[in-house]
């Protein structure tokens, strides 16, 4: 009787023993999905990468009918959009991320917090929807009249106003990735120890040079890891951007133009490819976009790892 | 800095702080201004038949989203059924069994794999199961979003797990209970808060999700037809009709973005309140 009861006997020790490799067997799985992923993504683009070789990554034309394919201005639009981005989200999300962790009040901090946060649970599609019906017209009236009647010698601000295009797809991918960085970078600085900040009052400086010197040096890492994190983000962010960036395909420095990113592409016309080298090649699309936030997603975790670390060992 | 005269720095304190306090307005300003639209589109387009009836052709007036909702939420069950096992058990690898460097290695892959832009899951989902099986499917479209939502679950699981207290593990060994009972009988109920935040936060994350289920799940106009068939989904549903030039149909878009919110939002808050901890 209490034999049975308190699980002793042969199935306890031996379910002891299965457990945990039954839970290995789990953890490892994301380990193989994480191969697997780049492994099928190789095998599937790989009639592309024969045909194509080196040309895929620069060539300029996408022609189905021919089945010419050549990534450079989706690649180019990837990267333009997500700079666009982090401009625009840097300077908000890092003057948020110090409100929220050096100035704001005890009582705001936490409901400022969580509405930052729900922004960042919106679905990509809603901020894409928005996007169409609410920003792109003001985009295309008063932002790009303005600009490109003001600043219109500057190559990035010429041609007419579509209104869709990189810079409405860089406002929407800023928006959707300043609370990430903003929560990531206010956790960076609330693991400044006040000894700093007070060392540096003490010596008479101002809240703002307390700031600027003192406690942005002091997390830098952290700081960057979360920036990194948020083009990360921002490079892989696929409805909201295809749904304001217009699909156009050309390399062009204005910012007007409509455009493509790689993740934009892939969603609108993968369910139409019909030929075998169509589909690899945009597999090849999605196999560069994996490698790129994979990279960029590697050095951020680093960064933002080894300041967790630092703030545990203090702990 | 001697030289600086005071009341400059003074000003530039100011400025500099106000700066601060206005970008973290502006970021709550621009989720007002998204939530706002939201509601009041989504609200003066739902109606009854909204929720009642099937989509309409291009067109023909009326109709509604009742089997993408049926959709929505046959596609997020079964992400949560196939990435609940997978996740929780990861943690409980992490959290109570394995060494240090295995556990990095896969925290790391579980943060990575997070990192994993949506639609390259999708572009797998439909490498490994729709040509495979010659058919867009809604398993397709599960496993993608439980891909999504493993390191999701996995990693709130080990956090939570790691959070109750080794007196309480070593109380249940010392009452001679196996280790593998008092995982599951001592250490789970302990940290089951945690453990459910995790997947409601999982849910909130895939019932949103759009890109991953263009070539998988597809669409469909017959309704749910079962799991080896196409299905629509309101994200989806949301997409297709927004890039459509039909004004009835960006009404119904509206609507089901308003109903996706109430949802996705809903979830996020009720976590919050109850666990007060953060999604990212």
């Amino acid at each position: 009787m209490l034999k049975n009861s308190s699980g002793f006997g042969r199935s306890g020790h031996l379910a002891d023993k299965i457990f945990p490799r039954l839970t290995m067997v789990f953890a490892l799985l994301i380990v193989v999905l994480l191969a697997g992923i780049l492994i099928v993504l190789n095998i599937d683009a790989f009639p592309a990468i024969r045909k194509f070789w080196l040309s895929f990554l620069v060539s300029t034309s996408w022609d189905p009918v021919k089945e010419q394919f050549g990534a450079l201005p989706a690649i180019y639009g990837t990267l333009l959009s997500s700079l666009l981005a982090l401009v625009i989200a840097v300077p908000v999300s890092l003057g948020a991320a110090i409100f929220l962790s050096e100035l704001s009040p005890r009582w705001l901090k936490g409901p400022a917090s969580l509405l930052i946060e729900l922004l960042a649970a919106i679905p990509s599609v809603i901020i894409g929807l928005w996007g169409l019906f609410v920003l792109v017209p003001v985009v295309r009236n008063p932002i790009e009249s303005w600009l490109g009647s003001k600043l219109g010698f500057l190559p990035f601000f010429q041609g007419p106003p579509f209104g869709v295009g990189f810079l409405a797809a860089g406002i929407i991918l800023a928006i959707m990735i300043i609370p990430i960085i903003t929560a990531l970078s206010r956790d960076a600085l609330s693991a400044v120890p006040n000894q700093q900040r007070e060392a540096m009052l003490a010596l008479g400086a101002t809240r703002w040079e307390t700031i600027r010197r003192t406690v942005l040096p002091y997390c830098r890492s952290g700081l960057i890891g979360a920036m990194i994190l948020g083009l990360g983000r921002a490079l892989g962010e696929t409805m909201a951007v295809t749904m304001v960036i217009g699909n156009g395909y050309k390399l062009t420095a204005s910012l007007f133009s409509p455009g493509t990113t790689i993740a934009s592409k892939i969603a609108a016309e993968f369910a139409e490819a019909d030929s075998q080298l169509f589909i690899a090649s945009l597999v090849e699309l999605a196999l560069v976009l994996f490698a790129v936030t994979l990279v960029v997603n590697v050095i951020a975790r680093l960064l933002v790892w080894r300041l967790t670390a630092v703030k545990e060992a203090r702990e | 800095m001697a030289d600086t005269g005071y009341g400059r720095r003074k000003l530039i304190n100011r400025t500099m702080l106000s700066l601060c306090a206005i970008a973290a307005g502006l970021s709550i300003i621009v989720l007002a201004l998204i939530l706002g639209y939201t509601l009041v589109q989504g609200i003066s387009s739902l109606d009854i038949d909204f929720l009642m009836q099937a989509a309409k052709p291009m067109g023909e007036a009326g109709g509604g989203m009742r089997d993408e909702i049926f959709g929505t939420l046959i596609l997020v069950t079964l992400g949560t059924l196939i990435s609940l096992p997978v996740g929780l058990m990861a943690g409980i690898f992490v959290a109570e069994f394995a060494g240090p460097r295995i556990a990095t290695a896969v925290q790391f892959s579980a943060d990575i794999l997070a990192g994993v832009p949506s639609i390259v899951v999708g572009v797998f989902a439909y490498a490994v199961l729709v040509r495979p099986m010659h058919s867009y499917s809604a398993l397709s479209a599960g496993v993608a979003l439980a891909v999504i939502m493993i390191p999701i679950v996995a990693r709130t699981a080990e956090e939570s797990l790691r959070l109750v207290p080794n007196f309480q593990r070593e109380a249940a060994l010392a009452l001679g209970i196996t280790r593998w009972r008092a995982i599951i009988g001592v250490i789970i109920p302990g940290a089951l808060t945690g453990i459910v935040t995790g997947v409601m936060l999982g849910v909130a994350r895939i019932a949103g999700e759009t890109a991953p289920l263009i070539f998988t799940a597809l669409g469909s106009q017959f309704g749910v037809q079962g799991l080896l068939k196409p299905i629509g989904a309101l994200p989806l549903q949301i997409y297709r009709y927004a890039m459509s030039p039909d004004p009835d149909w960006h009404k119904q878009a509206w609507a089901a973005a308003f109903l996706l919110m109430l949802l996705v939002l809903g979830i996020s808050i009720l976590v919050r309140v109850v666990s007060r901890r953060r999604s990212i």
